[in-house]
């Protein structure tokens, strides 16, 4: 399988990662590539085979639901780029 | 004590347990050695002031005859533990600023048992790369010399773009530059499909990858959260080892965190592995193979069954789809969980006309090319038609791989024997061609391990026809590190200890 231009822009917008016109053919190159070298993987019987879900048997733990941290607003803003009493600020979102 | 960065991270302990050097000193040392070498550019922040109110609070404790298990010791920490109050950054621009205000539990791990931070080390951005070249910060150098270079061509280098200068590996190439260089008693990495192993085969130093759980991810900079595991970067075995006791242990804020005791690792240095079973797998024998490592390999199996080991061929017919496969799950898996960097909470943020302009322009600027590729292929092999195709498909590969090993597991091998890389270290510059397949072919030995969630340790195995290091790697069962480092230990051994020839950086 290979991705066209369009789907690399496609891509780029799920992702939320603005590209230039002048990117997308290098994009386009290097993902192609990558999906060349996976491709070996259509040659490989897979049937009755259990995808892996966990690489190590674990059960799930449970925990008491009950709150465990009380770092505080303070310091959960504390690296945001901007904030304001305790929000977090960005664009308008509604008009 | 003449230069006390030459000491090991045991004979360190040891000397400062015995009062015969404090803690203070060896910091000092150890700091003093990290400004002379700045141009290797290992470390992205030195913490000097906390590194010497550390070690003397570790001074303090000795004196009263306290102290845990690496007291008073200096440390290089991976850029991409999070350390409270401190640059901790993944070498990514988008983390720009980000100083959490937590504690990653393995770091503080290192704390409680009294260790001293010297600093945050380079790597590759959010860890993806094999040459620590993809660092938002620049590529390190390895303090290994390119063959047939003087000191004036090396500092030369070094003060310019360092193009041409070897690359200590990646993603943990700060860790293994400054452990080869003696810039740190032992470093904290992470290993996701070889990060941990490639740099230390190409430095000459010792890193073990644990069993996935053995080390709590809590505080770790996500990358591939089903492959990423924690682990040391050390000059000796024993010294990973004494590492390991400290780094490993259950956390209840990792929910794939295994609660299951953790031994004194130590104790396995030097006891004997007569009668071990260690399989060669023969699809490990790749295309192209060169003389040297094909010759590094046999001396490995030598030197095993000269200490007593059985060595047995075995076959791990999924090898060769582990590559591939590893590069869908891992960008798919970075792809969810790098999508938290959006500007909001933490980091860069750019201006956009509206919210989701600013997403796109934050993420643009904030992630660099390699990270960008593997976001979208990550994005693309989970969107909607072909999730089957690509995801599931490398999942039940992924069983598959593992099976292999189980199977070997269960006819009696202990432990297995392969090179860790299909080369020594390459120049920076050299492969930063168009090809990103070219860069990704450094993990063909290691990647494995990662996807079936096993232990895996590299160590030197001598020195290349050019006087390079090379790396052997063991690969154990789950949760056996234990056996992975008497092994290692008698490969150490037969080996001899590799050394710089000498801190041509320095002056």
């Amino acid at each position: 399988m290979s991705v066209d231009q369009a789907t690399v822009r496609r891509i780029a917008r799920l992702a939320r990662i603005a590209v230039t016109d002048e990117e997308v053919p290098h994009l386009q190159n290097e993902l192609n590539a990558i999906l060349a070298f996976v491709e070996e993987l259509n040659a490989v019987d897979i049937a009755g085979v259990e995808p892996m879900t966990s690489v190590i048997p674990m059960k799930m733990r449970m925990r008491r639901d009950e709150v465990t941290d009380h770092a505080g607003a303070d310091i959960v803003v504390a690296n945001a780029p901007a904030h304001e009493q305790h929000f977090f600020t960005v664009p308008k979102v509604v008009e | 004590m003449s230069d006390p960065t030459r000491l090991t991270l045991a004979e360190a302990r040891d000397a400062v347990r015995s009062k015969s050097i404090s803690s203070l000193e060896l910091t000092q040392a150890h700091l003093d050695a990290v400004a002379k070498a700045r141009l290797l550019n290992a470390y992205v922040t030195e913490t000097p002031d906390r590194a010497l109110a550390m070690a003397k609070a570790s001074d303090e404790r000795i004196a009263k005859g306290e102290g845990g298990a690496l007291e008073g010791l200096p440390l290089g920490i991976k850029d991409l533990y999070a350390t409270e109050g401190v640059h901790t950054q993944a070498c990514s621009h988008i983390l720009d600023g980000f100083k959490p205000k937590y504690e990653s539990t393995v770091s503080s791990q290192l704390w409680r048992d009294g260790a001293v931070l010297l600093g945050k080390l380079n790597m590759d951005e959010f860890a993806m790369g094999s040459s620590n070249e993809t660092s938002f910060y620049g590529p390190v150098a390895s303090p290994w010399l390119p063959p047939n270079w003087t000191k004036e061509q090396g500092l030369a280098a070094l003060g310019g773009n360092r193009q041409g200068l070897l690359v200590p590996g990646g993603s943990s190439g700060g860790s293994a530059s400054a452990v080869a260089a003696h810039l740190c008693l032992a470093a904290t990495a992470t290993d996701t499909g070889g990060s941990i192993r490639q740099p230390a085969a190409f430095t000459g130093t010792v890193g073990i990858k644990p069993t996935y759980g053995r080390c709590s991810r809590w505080g770790l900079v996500a990358f591939a959260s089903s492959l990423d595991q924690a682990g040391p970067i050390t000059r000796t075995v024993r010294d990973c080892a004494i590492m390991m006791r400290s780094m490993a242990g259950f956390d209840p804020k990792d929910t794939t965190s295994v609660d299951t005791p953790v031994p004194d690792y130590e104790q396995a240095i030097g006891a004997s592995v007569r009668g071990m079973k260690i399989g060669i797998p023969r699809e490990y024998r790749v295309d192209g193979m060169s003389d040297e490592i094909e010759a590094l390999w046999q001396k490995g199996i030598d030197w095993l069954r000269d200490a007593g080991a059985e060595i047995v061929d075995i076959s791990l017919p999924h090898t060769k789809t582990a590559l591939p496969a590893y590069y869908i799950v891992a960008p798919a898996e970075a792809s969810s969980n790098l999508a938290r960097y959006d500007g909001v909470r933490y980091g860069l943020r750019e201006q956009g006309r509206d919210i989701v302009d600013m997403y796109e322009k934050t993420r643009a600027k904030g992630f660099g090319k390699e990270v960008r590729r593997r976001i979208m292929i990550g994005t693309y092999v989970l969107s909607a038609g072909y999730y089957d195709a690509y995801y599931v498909r490398a999942q039940k590969i992924r069983t598959l791989i593992k099976r292999d090993f189980e199977i070997a597991y269960a006819d009696g091998v202990d432990a297995i024997l392969t090179p860790a890389t299909p080369s020594a270290a390459f120049g920076i510059g050299e492969k930063a061609g168009a090809d990103p397949i070219e860069m990704y072919l450094n993990d063909i030995f290691t990647v494995t391990v990662n996807m079936a969630g096993l232990p895996g340790i590299a160590v030197p195995g001598g020195l290349s026809s050019e006087g390079l290091p090379l790396g052997l790697q063991l690969i154990g069962k789950p949760f056996d590190e234990s056996t992975l480092f008497s092994l290692a230990e008698v490969i150490e051994r037969a080996a001899g200890r590799i050394t710089l020839p000498n801190a041509w950086w320095a002056d």
